[in-house]
């Protein structure tokens, strides 16, 4: 397990409670995902679908590495970062 | 229909959009838009009484959910379990046939349909979804757990096309009735799959398409109808005589005055009495809460590539006083040239003594009726896409 830091795009603002980055132990994306529903219920299913894929217009990013593996390790002190994909209208 | 039974003393028509809802006030104001920017499927008030608005929402990037709200729409929470279906793992030692996509795993695109439950079992409620599925909350919204009798039987497959996208938006269970007099009869419809009947709590069902029309696939070599497979729009359990149906379909209009002599329940097709310079496709069937003869439709154009607007762009609704046999063109206050699409869900009565009457349409445009139909005036414009309009009670 390591020490991680989530950073959330604003449109999970309403899940977290307004806060920008939620500080998780884990030891790999997909279990910070679900460090961080455990402290903020409902946020994991608006990222990652009911057959654990990551959702088509929602990105994740370990560092500057795009992420769609869930079960990709981390390190400590890594930042993950969770954001809105480029579309819409 | 989204709503044959309208909440007591509702005065509000709330329009699920493309972009958000608005709730539309007896004076013709709309305040700030509820879900600001997310698609609106449905929004509908429990009738029983007990006030829950529950509201189905997709956002482009968050997916589906249902959020409901306890003071009229002023705060709104998000349902602590929405509806999902099952990991792909639980059906691995099923009876499901090897190419049954629910093995590869089905991910809940959006909630369309929502419906409450029987009057003597206040907080359970129903949700159609898209892919097809069928879901119940048994806690006034707040956690949802799939049909297993419908959304876990090998034969859904055959009945709905594989679940393949063939319906705009993807396909759809909706018009999910339970028997006003029966709390473990219950109706709902598939598009594309047909109308399915249960009479066990949902713990099985039956296709009930006898009679209905289904021009989009070759005739049968033995003559026999299609059993399933069918394209109902929308449909309704008569809440005054629930022995009677209708519904809206792909190819026509239909009313089912039900067999209780052990027959055959067979459709007849009512809309064959509309005018044939208009035909009977469209998408709403709302029907008089109290008068079982008395229902309007919308039609459109179904013709050549289904362009699905107001018949030679003369918008018009029909309404029938004696249950189908003939049809009253209602068109005044209508603009006499547009081209609606009024979707299934758009169309609503309030439930009232005096009836009243709106629609929405694809464009924007809510019209509105205080005598039943024999006119209609503007109630808003410049609207998002309207996806569905109901009636409710806000104070």
């Amino acid at each position: 397990m390591a020490a991680v830091r989530v950073r959330v795009a604003p449109l999970l603002y309403a899940y977290t409670g307004g806060l920008k980055t939620v500080e998780v132990e884990a030891a790999s994306v997909g279990g910070a995902i679900a460090a961080v529903d455990h402290r903020f219920p409902g946020v994991a299913f608006r990222v990652v679908d009911e057959q654990g894929g990551v959702r088509p217009h929602m990105n994740i990013f370990l560092g500057e590495q795009s992420v769609r593996d869930l079960d990709t390790p981390v390190f400590a002190g890594a930042e993950i970062y969770i954001v809105g994909a480029l579309s819409g209208g | 229909m989204t709503q044959p039974v309208a909440p007591v003393g509702a005065n509000t028509w709330i329009l699920g959009t493309r972009k958000g809802a608005w709730a539309l006030n007896p004076s013709g104001q709309m305040g700030e838009p509820w879900f600001f920017g997310a698609q609106v499927h449905h929004v509908l008030q429990d009738p029983r009484g007990g006030a829950t608005l529950l509201a189905a929402v997709r956002t482009g990037h968050l997916g589906p959910t249902v959020y409901r709200s306890k003071d009229g729409g002023r705060t709104w929470k998000e349902a602590e379990k929405p509806p999902r279906f099952r990991a792909k793992e639980e059906y691995e030692n099923s009876s499901l046939s090897a190419d049954d996509p629910r093995r590869q795993g089905l991910v809940l695109d959006h909630v369309f349909f929502l419906a409450p439950g029987h009057s003597s079992q206040p907080g359970v409620w129903f949700a159609g979804v898209s892919p097809i599925g069928l879901f119940k909350s048994e806690d006034d919204g707040v956690t949802w757990e799939g049909v297993s009798g419908f959304n876990d039987s090998p034969i859904l497959a055959k009945w709905c096309y594989n679940f393949a996208p063939g319906t705009p938006d993807g396909p759809k269970c909706h018009s999910v009735q339970v028997d006003p007099t029966n709390p473990r009869r219950m109706l709902l419809g598939l598009s594309g799959g047909g109308l399915f009947l249960s009479e066990d709590l949902g713990g099985s069902w039956r296709p009930v398409n006898g009679g209905v029309a289904m021009d989009f696939a070759p005739p049968k070599e033995d003559g026999t109808d299609y059993e399933y497979g069918h394209d109902p729009h929308d449909a309704v359990i008569h809440p005054v005589n629930p022995r009677r149906w209708y519904h809206q379909n792909h190819c026509g209009i239909y009313r089912l005055d039900w067999n209780d002599n052990g027959g055959e329940q067979r459709w007849k097709r009512i809309g064959n009495n509309m005018p044939k310079d208009v035909g009977d496709i469209g998408f709403p069937m709302t029907c008089h809460p109290r008068d079982d003869k008395t229902v309007w439709v919308v039609p459109m154009d179904g013709g050549t590539v289904w362009p699905r607007t107001s018949v030679n762009g003369k918008p018009a609704v029909f309404r029938t006083r004696d249950a189908g046999e003939s049809w009253q063109r209602l068109d005044r206050g209508l603009p006499s040239r547009a081209w609606h699409t009024v979707l299934r869900q758009a169309m609503a009565h309030n439930g009232g003594t005096s009836l009243e009457l709106a629609f929405g349409t694809t464009s924007g445009e809510v019209w509105g009726s205080t005598d039943e139909g024999d006119s209609w005036t503007s109630l808003a414009t410049g609207l998002p896409k309207i996806m569905s309009l109901t009636a409710a009670r806000l104070d």
